[in-house]
């Protein structure tokens, strides 16, 4: 039955690209060539994951514009790609980012138990601290850079900056009442908030990192409409000023779909659509990145059906269904097949061995496997 | 402690009724493993303030599971039987806080992997415990009602997209007095059918709500005081400085009607019911739409009426946490064309928890976007995925739905 569900799925999301996009079947396994091999990767994880029925489904793809005309012409599409793990978007983002299925409290400030991808690959590459970033949501993720894995750990993560306590520490004289609209929480239990509590040591520096002034980022955070916004505004920053290798960015703003309020869920998934189209057309407009980029984007599960009667349809993603496990990932950058969609399960674990094989580095603790289509 | 050690006075906390019952089935309870006894146990320790349908469904259960021989009791918890439990949850109190256990055990079962084994033998346990129930017949049929758009003047949102394959969709409604035509439905359903809880009225606009004679009648405005002394609580929780969900979830958990302000001398069901309503949904203290979703969700769910009339009204619009927990210090900014959004999926979810419920091949459902000429119905008198664009009038309408057989 297992089977049957998410291959349904995933039949549903390749037939209604066929028909929108023309995407062809992926035609055969090929290796990249060496000079097709990306010298930088940016991965984008949707946390709230957007259901079928609100994006590839006929009524949803009002909501992804972007997706459908722009990138998903230019990518490889994995249709089915399957989440075993704990469906919550700290340790699912933390499952995703080691390879191996997290099973710590959702809602604990803690690292990962296993390496995580910023370790392996700045291990194995020697790469300095300055070459792999993360930019999260929420202060839930301030411990995703780095695991406390004995092998690796303290010393070899990715820095992690968090925009709304940035934002935050940028504020704390008042004024807070003006950015509310960028301080928005998450939902994920009806009242989980962590604090953001941000200082003003910790902006210093980011401020020195970003080459931007607190009233610079103050400014140019008025100007911005959600926290995603602001997430995307840091990590194009982050692109120009230090041009990482790798650079992982999260969105958040779907989860609002937590709170019941479905008109909100949408304009979630369609800020989430805008900004992917965003960030990549600015990966093609920056010399250090142009030609020479991989960009991954997937959400970190799906959201419960509307039939799951131990669900309540798009709210949550509690009962563990096929819709709330099965998901899908797109993949774009030179050598990538563009325009193919490929049916195949493969799971949201094999990421990082897959960026292993594309960057050079041995994710050996991992528990997914290489994607062949673009490894 | 293990289930083979409880006697009946380990139940002296529990209310008078629930406390009775699980003294007369002391050797069932000790029967059953670990890894379902508390999860029947949650259910049970509220009896005193369930619904009749979920009284007569508990002692359905509980009758069903003692009529199971040995090895036939064997075979149905053979999931829960099976199930690696962690040491340190057989030492909660699971007796008495069987919520808290169900909680832990339920984060024990994701982070081991077990949750769809244990959510696969919990779908099978329940069909076969549902099916051994004696089918009871309904005096009539179902109808649910949702009125939807207060306060819209225009609308470029497509309405009704999920329902109209199941149903017919009017383009042309008259309606004067609409909302006082579909009132008088429930009205007179609840005056011809009495029965306790069988007929609700769930309102969620700004305004008080209008007397629904007969009806069981919940309202967001109406709770606005239980709302803001909840609000408050929240709201110290949100503004400590580490904040813990599980002690949050906990405190949540253990509130009494009382201390919200909630009436339980008056109607003690009802209160522990609206109660739940704010305390376990998620967004029910701050969005008006996703409470009357939540409220008509849980209604057709545990009251199995045979009415409910759902009227969404205008929600707040978002803010943080800390700005919509403070609704009751500052008139709230509301969003009418957000709230017609999230109605319209609203109702689509009333009808598919009205559809869940027995006699649903007879059951009718309207969708009214009110003071507009657009309605939808389902039921067995209309066409399904059909559109009428010839001008009605919604006591016609109404007329078919209420005579539905």
């Amino acid at each position: 039955v297992r089977i049957d569900a998410t291959q349904s799925i995933s039949s549903s999301r390749r037939t209604f690209l066929r028909t929108v996009t023309g995407a062809a079947a992926f035609p055969g396994l090929r290796s990249l060539a060496g000079a097709d091999r990306p010298k930088k990767t940016v991965v984008v994880t949707f946390g709230g994951g957007a259901r079928d029925d609100e994006t590839f489904m006929p009524d949803g793809q009002e909501n992804i514009p972007h997706l459908l005309n722009e990138l998903i012409p230019q990518a490889t599409f994995f249709s089915q790609v399957v989440n075993r793990g704990i469906l919550g978007h700290y340790v699912a983002t933390a499952s995703i980012v080691t390879g191996v299925y997290e099973t710590f409290n959702n809602f604990a400030p803690v690292p990962p138990d296993n390496p995580t991808v910023f370790e392996y690959f700045r291990k194995d590459g020697k790469r300095p601290a300055t070459d792999c970033w993360v930019v999260a949501p929420s202060n839930g993720f301030a411990r995703i850079g780095e695991s406390n894995h004995r092998a690796y750990g303290p010393g070899f993560g990715a820095g992690v900056i968090l925009p709304k306590r940035l934002l935050t520490a940028a504020l704390a004289g008042g004024d807070r009442e003006r950015y509310q609209h960028l301080l928005r929480d998450n939902y994920e239990t009806p009242l989980y908030a962590p604090p953001l509590t941000g200082t003003q040591l910790e902006l210093n520096r980011m401020a020195e990192v970003l080459k931007l002034s607190v009233d610079d980022f103050a400014a140019h955070a008025r100007s911005l409409a959600s926290p995603d916004e602001m997430s995307v505004f840091v990590a194009r920053q982050l692109m120009r000023q230090l041009a990482p290798s790798l650079l992982w960015v999260t969105l958040h703003d779907i989860d609002v779909a937590h709170s019941g309020t479905f008109s909100l869920y949408i304009e979630g998934i369609q800020r989430c659509d805008r900004l992917c189209a965003e960030l990549w057309q600015a990966i093609q407009k920056d010399p250090e990145y142009a030609n020479k980029t991989t960009m991954f984007i997937l959400p970190d599960f799906g959201r419960d059906s509307d039939i799951d009667s131990g669900g309540n349809g798009f709210q949550h993603h509690r009962t563990g269904d096929q819709l709330s496990r099965t998901t899908w990932m797109m993949v774009l950058g030179p050598g990538v097949r563009q325009n193919v969609v490929v049916d195949r399960p493969v799971e949201s674990i094999d990421l990082i061995p897959t960026l292993g094989s594309l960057l050079g580095f041995d994710a050996r603790l991992s528990r997914g496997k290489p994607i062949a289509e673009v490894a | 402690v293990l289930p083979s050690q409880l006697v009946a006075r380990s139940f002296e906390g529990y209310p008078p009724q629930a406390r009775q019952i699980a003294a007369n089935h002391i050797a069932l309870l000790k029967r059953l493993p670990l890894g379902f006894l508390p999860l029947l146990l949650r259910e049970l320790i509220g009896y005193d303030w369930k619904f009749p349908a979920e009284r007569r469904e508990m002692d359905g259960q509980l009758a069903y599971l003692t009529s199971l021989g040995p090895e036939q009791l064997a075979k149905a918890m053979e999931v829960f039987s099976h199930l690696r439990l962690a040491p340190a949850l057989e030492k909660t109190d699971w007796v008495n806080s069987p919520s808290i256990f169900t909680e832990q055990l339920t984060a024990h079962l994701w982070s081991t992997h077990q949750i769809d084994a244990f959510r696969a033998g919990a779908v099978a346990y329940i069909e076969k415990s549902s099916a051994a129930l004696p089918r009871q017949e309904l005096p009539a049929h179902r109808l649910g009602i949702a009125v939807i758009g207060q306060g819209v003047h225009d609308n470029q949102y497509r309405l009704f997209r999920k329902l109209r394959p199941h149903g017919e969709y009017y383009t042309r409604v008259k309606a004067a007095n609409g909302l006082a035509t579909l009132l008088d439905v429930l009205k007179k359903r609840a005056a011809s059918y009495p029965m306790p809880y069988g007929h609700w009225y769930i309102d969620g606009s700004t305004s008080a709500p209008p007397i629904a004679e007969g009806a069981t009648s919940i309202s967001y405005a109406s709770l606005s005081g239980p709302r803001a002394v909840l609000q408050t609580r929240m709201r110290k929780f949100y503004e400590a400085t580490v904040f813990d969900p599980e002690a949050f979830r906990s405190g949540m958990a253990q509130i009494q009607p009382e201390e919200i302000g909630l009436d339980a001398a008056r109607d003690p069901v009802l209160a522990r019911f609206q109660l739940s309503l704010l305390t376990e949904g998620s967004g029910t203290q701050v969005f008006a739409t996703t409470f009357v979703q939540w409220a008509a969700r849980e209604v057709w769910r545990r009251a199995q009426p045979l009415t409910v009339f759902a009227r969404f009204g205008q929600r707040q619009r978002e803010n943080p946490m800390n700005v919509l927990l403070a609704e009751a210090h500052r008139p709230p900014e509301l969003d009418p064309q957000g709230s017609l959004i999230d109605a319209d999926m609203s109702a689509y979810y009333t009808w598919v928890n009205q559809q869940r419920l027995a006699g649903a091949e007879k059951a009718a459902f309207l969708v009214w976007f009110e003071d507009h000429q657009e309605a939808i119905v389902t039921g067995p008198e209309f066409r399904q995925g059909k559109q009428s664009d010839v001008s009605t009038d919604l006591r016609d309408l109404v007329a078919l739905i209420a005579s539905a057989k």
